[in-house]
C-alpha cells in the first residue's frame, strides 16, 4: 500500500445538501400543518409552501435500498432527502401536485409512509447482534417483529400524541428514553473466565466500573483474576465491556424489561425518564411475540384512555400507576420500587390516592 | 455471484411482514458478496444460540486515534480458525453526517460506491451516535475506505473517551419553531474540537446536541453533556388569521381542553376580548369576534405545548437564543441524569454570539478535562463536586433558574453569607 494520506480535518457545511426551497427561507417559516399522517405542510413568512413526505426504513439499509431511495428522489425532490433522527426518509417537495405520485412511488416499493404527528414512529435502535460487541440481543430484529406489528400505528396518527420507541440491547440503553422503551435485563451474575482475566483486563479499571462496589481482586486458581459478591451484584453489565471474560449475556437469564413514560420534550410536564413497568421476558429470537405482546397491551391501554395531546407520561400522571397497572393488566412486583440513590423521591409522599 | 448461502432459518422469519426488512436487504448485499453470505451466517448463529460473537479490539486510520469500531469474530473451530471466515472481520467506520441529515443523492450514491467497493455493502442511517455508519470492513480495507470518504469532504465520528459526533435538528431549513441556527452552532462547535473527536483524550465521552426550541427533537436534554436549546425572552408572537383559522376548525372544547387546560402554568386565559390585558408582558389574539387567548408571557415557561397545537396562530418570540444545560446522560454508573441549567439564555443572534457559545463549550470542555475521574461523565462530576463548584470553575454566576427550588437542609456551611449577599447587590446596582 502507497503512503496513506494525511486526513483533511474539518466538519463539512451542510448548506449544498438543502433543498432549494430550504434554502429560499431559511429561518423564516412560519408555521405547518399536517395534511394527512406522513406529510408535513410548511409555509413560509414568503407565502412560500413545501410539502415533506417521511416514509419508514429500515435503518440498517444495504446500498440497493440506498440507491431506490435515492432514485425517488432524484424523480421527486431534486435530488435532496433528509434523514429524521429515527432513521425515517423525508423527500421535500415545493410543488404539492408532486405529493400523490411520490407517496405512491414509495408505497409500491415498500416504504410506509407516515411517523408524522400522534403516530407511533420507527423504533430508535441499537446495533445488537450484528454488529456490537456486548448485546445481549439483536434490536434490529426486535424492531422489525415491533414495527411489522405496528405497521398501521404507523401510518396513521391515531395515537392521543406522538409515540416514540427505542429499544436497547443492553442496560446502557444507547436506544434511549422513550414513551415505551425495550431493554434488556440481565437476571444473573457474570460468569468469569478466570483463565483469561489477568491478560485481556486491566483489573483496577473493571473494579472502579461497578456501580455497587461487588468486584474485587482475587487469585483464582494460582491466576491473578478478579470475583465478584453475587449476594451485592446486580447484574447490570456494566464490567462486561472492559472485562469480556466477565460474561453477562446468557441466552436463558437475559431477560427483556419495558419501560414506559420517558419524554425529552418539555411541553407541558419538564422531561421525565422511563419507568420499569415489565420484566422478565423471554429473549425469544427471531420475532420476540411476548416482548410485542406488552407493548401492544400497553399502546392500546394508552389508545383508548389516553386524552387528545397526552404523552404516555401525560395519561399515566393523570390516571395513577395503580390504574396503569390495571389497565394494562401487567404484574406490579416489589422489583418496580426503587431502591437506587435518590429513589425515596420516587415514593409516594402525600396522601394523594386514586380509589 | 457470491458462493451459497448458510441455512438461516432465525432471520427468514424476518422477511415476512410489512415492514421493511434488513434481512432481505443482506441477502441482496449476499448475492456478490461472500463477505455477506458468511455475515448472514454469524448473524443466524447468534440468533440460534441468542448470544453475540464479536469482540473489540484496535484498528484505526492514519493520523487520527479513534472513529473506527473494529470487531474480530469470536466464533471459532476447535484449530480456533474463524467459522465465517469471510466474516471474521466486521469493522464499523462512524462519518459525521451533514448537520440536520441532510443529503443530495449524488453524496449518498458516492458512499454506496465507496461500500460496495471497500465493505459489506450496509450503511445505518443513522446509528445512535447520529453518525452514518459504514457497517462491515476489513482491517486491510479501512484505511482506503477512508481515504475515498475523506476526499468527498466528509470526516470520521468521535469513538471513545472523546468528544463526539454532534447532531442537530432540521430547525431554521424547515421550521417554525427554530431559535437560533442550529446548524452554524453545530458547525462552529464541532469544527472547534476536531481534535479533540478525533484523539481520544478526555476523561471519558462528550456530547454536544442542538435543538431549535424547548420540543428538543435532538433529545439533547438526556443524551448530552451540553445541550443548546433553544428559545426566546420576550413575548410570544401571534397571528389572528390564523388562530381564527385554528378556532373555526377546532371549536371551543378543544380550545379549552387541549389548549387553556394544558399549560403547564396557567399562563394562558381564555377572556372577553374587551376585557384582554394591555400590560407590556401579555400576548393576545383573538380567536373569534368576542373571545381571545391571553399569554402571560412572564407566566409562561416556553414549553411549547399551545405553540405545538396551534402551530403559527401561536409562536415564538423575536429575542431568540438558547437555554444551556450540561450533564445529561444514560444509566452508567450513578443512575440516568438529565443535563440541568447552568445558562438560563444566551443569546444567539450574531456572530459574537456564537462565539460565546463555542468559548463556553471550551471553558466547560477545559474544565472537564481537568476535573473529571476516569469515566466519568459530566453529570457524574457535577453530583460528585456540586453545581456551585462546577460554576465558580467555570466562571458563571449562580441564577434561581438553574433549581427547582432552593436547599430544603441546613447541612451547609454559610460562613461566606454576607460576601455573597454583597456581590449579589453589586451584580443588581451595576445591571
Amino acid at each position: 500500500m502507497s503512503q496513506p494520506r494525511k486526513p483533511v480535518e474539518h466538519f463539512l457545511d451542510n448548506k449544498k445538501f438543502l433543498h432549494p426551497a430550504l434554502i429560499a427561507n431559511y429561518g423564516n417559516w412560519k408555521y405547518h400543518d399536517r395534511p394527512r399522517p406522513g406529510v408535513l405542510h410548511h409555509v413560509s413568512h414568503s407565502g412560500a409552501e413545501v410539502w415533506s413526505v417521511r416514509a419508514g426504513t429500515q435503518r440498517q439499509m444495504d446500498v440497493y435500498t440506498i440507491r431506490k431511495l435515492c432514485d425517488i428522489a432524484d424523480q421527486f425532490a431534486e435530488g435532496r432527502v433528509r434523514f429524521t433522527i429515527r432513521s425515517n426518509i423525508e423527500y421535500i417537495v415545493a410543488d404539492e401536485k408532486k405529493v400523490a405520485p411520490l407517496i405512491a412511488e414509495l408505497e409500491k416499493n415498500g416504504f410506509p409512509v407516515g411517523g408524522t404527528g400522534n403516530s407511533v414512529s420507527m423504533v430508535a435502535h441499537t446495533q445488537g447482534w450484528l454488529h456490537c460487541d456486548i448485546p445481549g440481543t439483536d434490536a434490529s430484529g426486535v424492531v422489525k417483529a415491533m414495527m411489522d406489528a405496528l405497521y398501521d400505528e404507523f401510518k396513521n396518527e391515531e395515537m392521543p400524541n406522538r409515540v416514540r420507541l427505542s429499544t436497547s440491547c443492553c442496560e446502557i440503553n444507547c436506544g434511549g428514553q422513550a414513551d415505551i422503551a425495550v431493554i434488556v435485563q440481565h437476571t444473573k451474575p457474570p460468569k468469569i473466565n478466570h483463565d483469561l482475566v489477568a491478560n485481556v483486563c486491566e483489573r483496577p479499571a473493571v473494579v472502579a466500573r461497578c456501580p455497587v462496589a461487588a468486584i474485587r481482586p482475587a487469585l483464582v486458581n494460582g491466576k491473578p483474576s478478579l470475583e465478584v459478591d453475587e449476594k451485592k451484584c446486580i447484574c447490570c453489565g456494566a464490567c462486561y465491556p472492559p472485562c469480556p471474560p466477565m460474561q453477562i449475556n446468557d441466552p436463558e437469564h437475559s431477560k427483556l424489561a419495558i419501560w414506559v413514560g420517558g419524554k425529552n420534550s418539555n411541553a407541558r410536564s419538564k422531561p421525565t425518564f422511563h419507568k420499569m413497568v415489565a420484566a422478565g421476558l423471554p429473549n425469544n429470537a427471531p420475532r420476540w411475540p411476548e416482548v410485542n405482546e406488552v407493548v401492544r397491551k400497553i399502546l392500546m391501554a394508552y389508545k383508548a384512555d389516553g386524552r387528545p395531546w397526552e404523552r404516555m407520561a401525560d395519561w399515566i400522571d393523570r390516571i395513577g400507576w395503580p390504574r396503569f397497572f390495571e389497565k394494562t393488566g401487567l404484574p406490579f412486583t416489589k422489583y418496580m420500587i426503587d431502591d437506587w440513590r435518590g429513589s425515596r423521591s420516587n415514593l409516594n409522599a402525600s396522601a394523594h390516592i386514586r380509589f | 455471484m457470491a458462493k451459497k448461502l448458510h441455512d438461516t432459518p432465525n432471520l427468514d422469519q424476518l422477511e415476512s411482514g410489512p415492514w421493511p426488512s434488513f434481512v432481505t436487504g443482506l441477502k441482496r448485499l449476499a448475492k456478490d458478496k461472500d463477505y455477506v453470505v458468511d455475515l448472514l451466517g454469524h448473524l443466524e448463529h447468534s440468533y440460534k444460540t441468542r448470544k453475540g460473537y464479536w469482540k473489540g479490539g484496535t484498528v484505526g486510520v492514519f493520523g487520527y486515534g479513534g472513529g473506527i469500531i473494529p470487531r474480530f469474530t469470536e466464533i471459532k473451530d476447535e484449530k480456533d480458525q474463524a467459522v465465517f471466515k469471510d466474516a471474521a472481520e466486521f469493522h464499523t467506520i462512524r462519518v459525521m453526517p451533514p448537520a440536520g441529515w441532510h443529503y443530495d443523492t449524488d453524496t449518498l450514491r458516492k458512499f454506496c460506491d465507496i461500500w460496495e467497493k471497500y465493505g459489506s455493502g450496509l450503511i445505518a442511517l443513522h446509528g445512535q451516535t447520529g453518525d452514518i455508519m459504514l457497517q462491515g470492513c476489513t482491517t486491510e480495507n479501512v484505511q482506503a475506505a477512508w481515504e475515498e470518504v475523506n476526499a468527498m469532504g466528509f470526516d470520521l465520528g468521535g469513538a471513545g473517551p472523546a468528544v463526539r459526533t454532534g447532531m442537530s435538528c432540521v430547525g431554521a431549513a424547515r421550521c417554525e419553531q427554530s431559535c437560533y441556527d442550529e446548524a452554524k452552532a453545530h458547525h462552529m462547535v464541532i469544527n472547534r474540537f476536531l481534535d479533540d473527536i478525533h484523539r481520544p483524550a478526555l476523561p471519558y465521552k462528550f456530547k454536544f446536541k442542538f435543538s431549535g426550541c424547548p420540543n428538543d427533537c435532538m433529545n439533547s436534554i438526556q443524551r448530552s453533556d451540553m445541550a443548546i436549546i433553544g428559545t426566546w425572552r420576550d413575548n410570544m408572537r401571534t397571528d389572528e388569521k390564523l388562530a381564527r383559522q385554528w378556532f373555526a376548525k377546532h371549536g371551543m372544547n378543544e380550545l379549552v381542553n387541549d389548549v387553556v387546560g394544558m399549560c403547564p402554568t396557567r399562563a394562558i386565559q381564555l377572556k372577553e376580548i374587551k376585557s384582554v390585558s394591555k400590560d407590556a408582558h401579555v400576548s393576545s389574539v383573538a380567536v373569534n369576534d368576542t373571545q381571545a387567548l391571553e399569554i402571560n408571557n412572564k407566566d409562561c415557561v416556553r414549553c411549547m405545548h399551545c405553540i405545538n397545537v396551534m402551530t403559527g396562530a401561536l409562536a415564538a418570540g423575536k429575542d431568540k437564543g438558547a437555554t444551556i444545560l450540561v450533564g445529561g446522560k444514560s444509566h452508567l454508573k450513578i443512575g440516568a441524569t438529565m443535563g440541568t441549567v447552568v445558562v438560563p439564555f444566551m443569546s444567539l443572534k450574531n456572530d459574537e454570539d456564537y462565539e460565546q457559545l463555542v468559548e463556553l463549550a471550551q471553558t466547560i470542555i477545559d474544565f472537564f478535562a481537568e476535573n473529571a475521574l476516569e469515566h466519568e461523565r459530566t453529570g457524574e462530576m457535577i453530583e460528585r463536586i456540586g453545581l456551585v463548584n462546577f460554576l465558580e470553575g467555570i466562571g458563571l454566576d449562580v441564577d434561581p433558574a438553574m433549581v427547582n427550588s432552593p436547599r430544603m437542609n441546613p447541612y451547609v456551611r454559610m460562613d461566606g453569607w454576607d460576601e455573597e449577599v454583597a456581590k449579589v447587590n453589586a451584580k443588581k446596582a451595576a445591571a
